[in-house]
């Protein structure tokens, strides 16, 4: 029974679009304590004093935290593997405040009104301090945005918090000067990317109680439960065996929940009230508190000969992390690491720069981290070398990219965070996603065709890889259980977060078992029910945590296959197992019979195996994107007409829901390339605090989106399969300003191309 | 106060304060399909019927449903109309997270009545309000077409 390569709806689907209640707040016990979190009012402060005694006497009061009242461990809240490759430079509350909505004190009350009231009768008096507020004055600035004695990092991770810099990276190969100078034509440009807002539909929201066993229960909206509870024990002080984390459905994350949010502040209502307590972020906490992209800036050199051969690429980047370095190193480097391998051929690469703190709003995992950021620049940058070499961009990109059974320097040298690995890209048919989308644009036709009139038509390109999970870093684990009927709970620690995770695994696991994907029933993920998964991030579930299902489908097969032989008093070798009887010879049993008599009658057992699986390579999946933009030069107003996107993601295990996530990933890039963008005062408040001067593309804007997966065999994949979570976000920036030059022969550099922009520039031009 | 409202066609008596949005009484009365998003009336997740025509829950003072038919997806779940959009969200794979759907399909549902061959512009326009941060919007809308061309 084929299961895999086949576009089954989501297990979890009907659930969802008839509303049943199976998200975090659905699900609070309805006694649950109010937490609400008052937030700083300055970018940056000192607390000298809180005075919470008129809170604390307010009837329905029932705990009032602050620095004062709470464990003091420093702690990271960034949500990635163990050591963790950020700083450690949190507090659960601190006397110091950093950025416009950090945390300065808990409610905790029997009702919202109670919680919000006794919020206005908190007493705080702030020593104001100087912020820094622009990233490229941060480095060495007077003012010190972590003073804290116990701030700490791992040793990979070179922090200078007297300097405000969160984390340093540098990396080079070959001789960049002696290769810039010999190379006949030289780009050198300077590209900014903006910070953007994750607007998932949920907001972050938690919920916690004591079970009987005097434990700590923590209900979480989040995509890593298994790095909550590790976060957690450090931050409160308590063992892990002590803290159970469980995930309902999840809605939408895109990395804004691979960080704890919520989750400290009401596990400690929990802990000193003993009291369930529950914390639901307003959509304008969500903006202001969470997290953002880090706005970036790069400083692109690229050499290549007459002929368009690029010698060499050298990138100096700058990133701003915001108040807190959560993702600070790792963000970075996947700029370099999950980019510059796309060109394998240079003599020559460097990268490198600084992660520098601000008092802004920390920014922090989203979808492409770092890789979105980088190919805006790089991609652009190609496109003005391809302009200066009289060439298409399409065949420059054709010269120089990587191909199948090739690799990259740069795969060892830069991990996430560390060293990477050493790897060959053994599946890759970037060739033909850029074979295949030119043809689809007309880009023959379209490039070269007349610009004129008041509205321009133009068409531009970019390609993009990525990764499927970090290599030899994150781990995915899966267990299969026997009932006696012959179905299979499938327990995973992997964390469907809309995205159709508990789906592709099922049709994995029931392709295994040669069993309909009916008979799987999957669960995910409770750190006390499933086993360890990293969570859904760096496009790992279908790659890591789909290999360890698997590999424990494999595993239950020969159990079953066992069990068969003792049953049937035959050597294993004799027997065979079809998904639905057990054979051996002329006798046969059914699966069902077999599993009944397994739980009651004879040799009785419960059949459970769990697989493991860890990458020895992160194989990345690669795409084309190509972009129709129409620019009315009147107004300076762009409109996406078509894009097109050709994605080799391996072969996918269901291809309907690897296409969405390629279309969702799109529309995200478009909205970072057109609308979004993050806009702080003079002051660092943030402006765009809700969804109306926040402006996500909406289903108007959304025009053509031309999704085609082209087929690829990735050896070590499940069934073939790479990750494909992050790779659609990608090209989009790069495409569009390249579409928007193409039409207009005007190029924006810094991010989101807004209507504004392009005007201005084509009056300068 | 109290408030009488007819809940997917069962009257009820409501004890609610006269500052209480009417979201926040549906989902007090636990109709959790009804979802809160923004707070500002920008998002469409909280979107119910009034009446059979569609409001933003989070914007309607639960006092003014007095003496109002609400209509939620729990109200829907044997309609022969819901059975039929969702089956072409389900298979176009545009249920991803889910947060969005219920009160996408409740505005489908109105439209489908308010409009007679309604283009993918018309239905576009319509729908604009009700945002969604997975599918990029375009499997939702080839459900959407789905369904109103089966029912055509």
């Amino acid at each position: 029974m084929r299961e895999v390569k086949s576009s089954i709806k989501k297990v979890d689907g009907y659930g969802l679009v008839s509303g049943k209640p199976v998200y975090t707040d659905d699900l609070a016990p309805k006694n649950s304590l109010v937490v609400k979190i008052l937030r700083s009012p300055h970018a940056f402060a000192r607390i000298k004093n809180i005075d919470t005694t008129k809170a604390e006497q307010l009837d329905g009061v029932e705990c009032v935290l602050t620095y004062k009242n709470v464990p003091r461990n420093i702690f990271t809240r960034a949500g990635q593997g163990y050591p963790e490759p950020s700083p450690y430079d949190k507090y659960i509350l601190d006397e110091y405040v950093r950025y416009i909505g950090d945390e300065v004190a808990v409610v905790a009350a029997r009702d919202e009104f109670t919680a919000e009231k006794a919020m206005e009768l908190l007493e705080v008096e702030y020593e104001v301090l100087e912020p820094v507020l622009d990233f490229e004055k941060s480095k060495g600035s007077k003012s010190i945005i972590h003073p804290e004695k116990d701030y700490q990092s791992e040793s990979f991770v070179s922090s200078d918090p007297e300097n405000n810099i969160a984390a340093t990276y540098e990396m080079s190969i070959g001789d960049i000067e002696k290769e810039i100078e010999t190379s006949d034509v030289v780009i050198k440009e300077r590209f900014y990317t903006q910070a953007q807002a994750h607007v998932m539909m949920e907001p972050h929201t938690a919920y916690s109680y004591m079970d009987m066993q005097g434990r700590l229960v923590v209900v979480t909206s989040t995509q890593v439960p298994f790095h909550v509870r590790r976060i957690l024990a450090r931050a409160l002080g308590i063992p892990i065996k002590k803290i159970r984390v469980i995930k309902p459905r999840v809605g939408g994350g895109f990395g804004g929940k691979q960080a704890i949010h919520g989750e400290p502040y009401v596990a400690l209502v929990t802990l000193k009230t003993g009291k369930p307590a529950k914390v639901y972020y307003t959509r304008k906490e969500v903006f202001e508190s969470t997290y953002t992209r880090h706005p970036m800036r790069f400083d692109i050199t690229i050499g290549a000969d007459k002929n368009g051969k690029v010698n060499v690429i050298d990138v100096r980047g700058l990133s701003d992390t915001g108040a807190y370095g959560e993702h600070a190193l790792t963000t970075f480097m996947v700029a370099g690491s999950k980019v510059l391998p796309m060109y394998n051929k240079v003599k020559a690469v460097r990268f490198g720069g600084d992660v520098v703190y601000t008092n802004h709003p920390p920014a922090g995992a989203y979808r492409g981290y770092g890789a979105i950021q980088a190919n805006f620049a790089i991609e652009s940058a190609m496109d003005m070398l391809a302009e200066k070499l009289n060439m298409d961009p399409v065949k420059l990109r054709e010269i120089n990219m990587i191909r199948e059974n090739e690799t990259s320097p740069i795969f060892k040298i830069m991990g996430e965070g560390r060293e990477g690995v050493d790897m060959i890209v053994r599946s890759c048919k970037l060739d033909e996603c850029v074979e295949k989308g030119a043809k689809k644009i007309d880009w023959e036709n379209k490039f070269r065709s007349k610009k004129e009139g008041k509205k321009v038509k133009g068409v531009g390109m970019a390609i993009a890889m990525q990764g499927s999970g970090i290599a030899k870093i994150d781990m995915g684990a899966a267990t299969l259980k026997l009932n006696e009927d012959g179905s299979f709970n499938l327990l995973i620690g992997a964390t469907d977060i809309g995205t159709g995770s508990d789906t592709i695994l099922s049709q994995i696991a029931a392709d295994v078992l040669n069993v309909s994907t009916e008979n799987i029933i999957p669960y995910s993920s409770d750190t006390d029910v499933t086993p360890f998964d990293v969570g859904a991030y760096a496009s790992s579930t279908t790659y890591v945590s789909g290999n360890a299902v698997k590999k424990a489908a494999e595993m239950m097969k020969e159990e079953i296959i066992k069990a068969g032989a003792e049953y049937f008093e035959v050597p294993v070798e004799e027997v065979e197992f079809d998904g639905k009887e057990i054979k051996a010879g002329d006798k046969k049993i059914a699966l069902r019979k077999l599993a009944e008599i397994l739980y009651y009658n004879e040799n009785q057992k419960q059949l459970s195996t769990t697989g493991s699986y860890v990458g020895e390579e992160s194989p990345p999946p690669f795409m084309a994107g190509f972009a129709e933009v129409e620019v009315d030069t009147e107004t300076g107003k762009v409109d996406l007409l078509n894009y097109v996107a050709v994605v080799d993601c391996g072969t996918p295990i269901n291809p309907n829901l690897a296409k969405v996530q390629v279309e969702g990933g799109l529309a995200q890039g478009i909205g970072m390339a057109m609308y979004e963008e993050v806009k702080y005062d003079k002051n660092g408040r943030l402006l765009t605090n809700n969804l109306m001067n926040y402006k996500i593309p909406s289903r108007v804007d959304i025009k053509n989106l031309d999704v085609e997966l082209v087929e690829s065999y990735e050896p070590t994949g499940p069934f073939g399969a790479k990750s494909v979570g992050e790779i659609g976000i990608d090209t989009p920036p790069a495409a569009i300003a390249n579409a928007i030059y193409n039409a207009i022969g005007v190029r924006i550099k810094d991010l989101p191309i807004t209507p504004e922009k392009v005007l201005k520039a084509l009056k300068n031009k | 106060m109290k408030i009488s409202i007819t809940i997917n066609n069962v009257k009820r008596e409501i004890e609610i304060s006269p500052s209480e949005f009417l979201l926040d009484v549906l989902r007090r009365l636990d109709y959790m399909s009804v979802k809160k998003g923004c707070d500002t009336g920008t998002c469409g997740v909280c979107t119910v019927l009034m009446d059979g025509k569609p409001v933003l829950s989070c914007s309607v003072l639960a006092a003014s449903a007095d003496g109002h038919e609400i209509t939620t997806i729990e109200g829907l779940e044997n309609d022969p109309e819901f059975k039929a959009i969702s089956t072409a969200l389900l298979e176009e794979g545009a249920d991803q997270c889910g947060f969005c759907s219920p009160g996408l399909i409740l505005n489908v549902y109105a439209m489908k009545k308010e409009l007679k061959n309604p283009t993918e512009e018309d239905m576009k326009k319509y729908l604009v309000g009700n945002l969604c941060r997975c599918t990029g919007y375009v499997p939702q809308m080839r459900a959407i077409k789905k369904y109103f061309e089966v029912k055509a």
